[in-house]
């Protein structure tokens, strides 16, 4: 097995290079990703290898950045739309909502919207207003849209392509935070399907599910609680929507107990669908209920103070022991 | 205020006019084709106006009295052109071959579509304003850069062009430099918002700015129409880019037959607009430039009864889809969400029963 050490966001470049080589129809749409390479450097050096036609400086308009996409997958192509930060997606809900996810039901299955929207969200660096949103459950709610996010650079590198390749609209978040930090990617077979849930840590005592930027977190907390004798499962979700229940039943048939940790706010969320969805069909096997450990409900506060809103170790770990405070 | 820039070829008398860059390029027979169209398409809009007072049909979105500027645009396109219509484009969807019966299936609410949007090389309704530029948009610069040389003509109305979308579409076809055109009909009002609140310029005006050329025609003189969107079309193909094209026309009846228009407009417009009427001023060129008779007009009528006698029997044939058809096209792959609905409406014994 061949692997190489590489950042998330050099995975996901590799990735989407390897994705622009195989399928001419591939195209790549968003602002400041030609020349500048992106603001995060995603699509660094890509226009210069694979030209301005199908690596396209976008006007800065998000809206049309995701309906021009949806008349070339009408015409055959496959755009993969770059939002810069998540925070900017709004403008092109609409199309999203009304279009993207609707189409091909629209046409009797005649239009395939094989298109990809990049996403960059979560928070955790240090930025200003509107570039640390967790949109996700907006789209995870949506008939015709799937949602998944990579949490490592083996997963970004191969989900990207597996997102491309796919048929369906994807909406593909990135954990920008991540986006810095190195892992192995084996370049030659991919690790596992793009819907996949996967087991991280094995444990036995707390199942807590987490993605994106949050299972790193999630990783950490599981050191500190083994320090305390207690073993956490770690699942990685991956696939927001769908959801891979598969692994996370295993798991909570085994443990009975469950953590959720998203820094998205509770309502409505993907944490919420989980607990919901999982105690629903892990009821007998269950020995407390699931909790959440989510961002607070209220606007994304200043950078300054973060840490304080996003998941910590300690909020999961005061989670774990409430989960396991049930049983005397 | 009709503008003086107004292109127009046929005076609402029928009698034939010069205009600097346009004439008309169309014989006797072609000009007959289009009165044919026109007045099957407005007996379509009259049945389905029927079909829906008794009950037939969820909605309808009349076309009466944009004849001439859908079929004017229609008429111009060529087969391998495509084009992004709104919800009341029946005229295009008429000259596209789409068949009568497809159209009013989403008006009788058995489907969210209606057609194979690739076969006839027409989109389906988009309901939401302005949605539709930007897929036309989009589309064209599939077609650069397949390097063929195709247009593709969207559809909107005054209403539409205040959306974001629209201006948009409109950015990215100067920047691009698409073969697209834009196709506005001008029909004076988005419901009950009249088009002096959409604009304060003529809505034509408004492509200079954006890097293109814009021109008003009169909507209602299906020869201008014709002559105006051919060569839009022709510089689309041929790589000149862009094209507005402000019909100025008038929506006879209500925005749909939900609305009431006399709440918000005064008969005496209408009574100005009918004489402005896109079918009767054909109808005298024809009669007399190409002496074309009464029995030749009695068959169009008649040919357009026979259609509207078949689309009647062929909606009150159309019943509800099967239920678990719901489930269907919502992705192309398969979906645990979707198998676990099916499942359940098959547990429920809903499927099958065609309610």
């Amino acid at each position: 097995m061949a692997t190489t050490s590489m950042t998330m966001a050099k995975a996901l470049n590799e990735g989407l290079r390897r994705a622009l080589e195989k399928d001419k129809k591939v195209l790549l749409m968003g602002e400041d990703i030609g020349k500048l390479g992106g603001v995060f450097r995603i699509t660094d050096g890509l226009q210069k290898d694979f030209g301005e036609d199908r690596v396209i400086d976008a006007p800065l308009a998000e809206s049309a950045i995701v309906g021009t996409a949806v008349g070339l997958a009408i015409r055959g192509y496959r755009t993969v739309c770059e939002i810069q930060f998540d925070g900017f997606v709004y403008p092109a809900f609409d199309q999203i909502v009304s279009q993207v996810a609707k189409l091909h039901k629209r046409s009797d299955g005649v239009y395939t919207m094989g298109l990809v929207i990049r996403l960059p969200f979560q928070g955790g660096i240090g930025a200003i207003e509107h570039h640390s949103e967790s949109p996700e459950a907006y789209f995870a709610q949506t008939a015709g849209l799937r949602v998944v996010s990579c949490s490592t650079p083996n997963d970004a590198y191969w989900m990207i392509q597996q997102a491309v390749e796919h048929d369906d609209p994807i909406i593909f978040c990135e954990p920008k935070s991540r986006y810095w930090e190195k892992g192995e990617v084996d370049l030659d077979t991919p690790p596992h399907g793009l819907f996949d849930s996967v087991v991280r840590r094995t444990g036995e005592d707390v199942t807590v599910i987490g993605y994106g930027s949050s299972v790193k977190t999630i990783l950490r907390a599981a050191d500190t609680a083994q320090t305390e004798g207690r073993s956490l499962e770690v699942i990685d979700a991956r696939s927001l929507a769908p959801l891979d229940l598969g692994p996370m039943i295993s798991s909570l048939e085994k443990t009975g107990r469950l953590v959720v940790v998203q820094e998205a706010p509770n309502t409505a969320s993907l944490g919420s669908e989980l607990v919901a969805t999982l105690t629903e069909r892990c009821f007998y096997s269950m020995r407390a209920p699931g909790i959440r450990v989510s961002g607070y409900h209220v606007p994304y506060p200043p950078s300054r103070i973060e840490d304080a809103y996003r998941p910590s170790v300690e909020r999961i770990l005061d989670a774990v022991d409430r989960v396991m405070g049930y049983e005397s | 205020m009709i503008d003086e820039k107004l292109v127009q070829l046929l005076t609402p008398e029928g009698e034939r006019i010069s205009h600097p860059q346009y004439e008309s390029t169309l014989g006797g027979d072609q000009i007959l084709g289009l009165y044919r169209d026109m007045v099957i398409v407005r007996r379509l809009c009259n049945e389905s106006t029927s079909l829906q007072r008794q009950g037939q049909l969820a909605l309808w979105a009349p076309v009466q009295g944009q004849e001439g500027a859908q079929i004017g645009a229609g008429r111009a396109l060529e087969p391998m052109d495509f084009t992004f219509p709104s919800y009341r484009e029946h005229g295009v969807a008429w000259c596209r071959g789409v068949p009568p019966e497809d159209m009013l299936r989403i008006f009788r609410a058995v489907t969210t579509g209606g057609w194979d949007p690739q076969k006839y090389r027409h989109s389906v309704p988009t309901v939401v304003l302005g949605n539709q530029a930007l897929h036309a948009v989009g589309y064209a610069m599939g077609v650069q850069r397949d390097g063929a040389e195709e247009a593709v003509m969207t559809f909107f109305g005054d209403g539409a062009s205040s959306q974001g979308d629209v201006l948009e579409s409109f950015v990215w076809a100067a920047s691009f430099n698409a073969p697209v055109v834009f196709f506005c009909q001008n029909n004076q009002w988005g419901i009950s918002t009249p088009s002096t609140l959409q604009s304060k310029v003529p809505l034509y005006r408004r492509a200079p700015g954006f890097g293109f050329p814009g021109i008003r025609v009169d909507g209602n003189d299906v020869l201008a129409v014709y002559e105006v969107t051919k060569r839009a079309l022709d510089n689309a193909r041929t790589g000149n880019g862009p094209t507005l094209i402000e019909a100025y026309t008038y929506r006879m009846g209500a925005h749909t037959t939900s609305d009431d228009p006399t709440r918000y407009r005064v008969d005496a417009e209408v009574e100005v607009w009918k004489h402005r009427d896109p079918i009767e001023r054909v109808k005298a060129l024809l009669a007399r430039e190409y002496r074309v008779k009464g029995s030749t007009f009695d068959e169009v009528n008649a040919e357009a009864d026979l259609m509207a006698l078949k689309l009647r029997e062929d909606v009150l044939a159309m019943g509800p889809p099967d239920p678990i058809s719901m489930f269907e096209n919502v992705y192309a792959d398969v979906h645990p969400l979707i198998e676990e609905g099916r499942r359940e409406m098959i547990e429920l014994g809903v499927s099958g029963s065609g309610h």
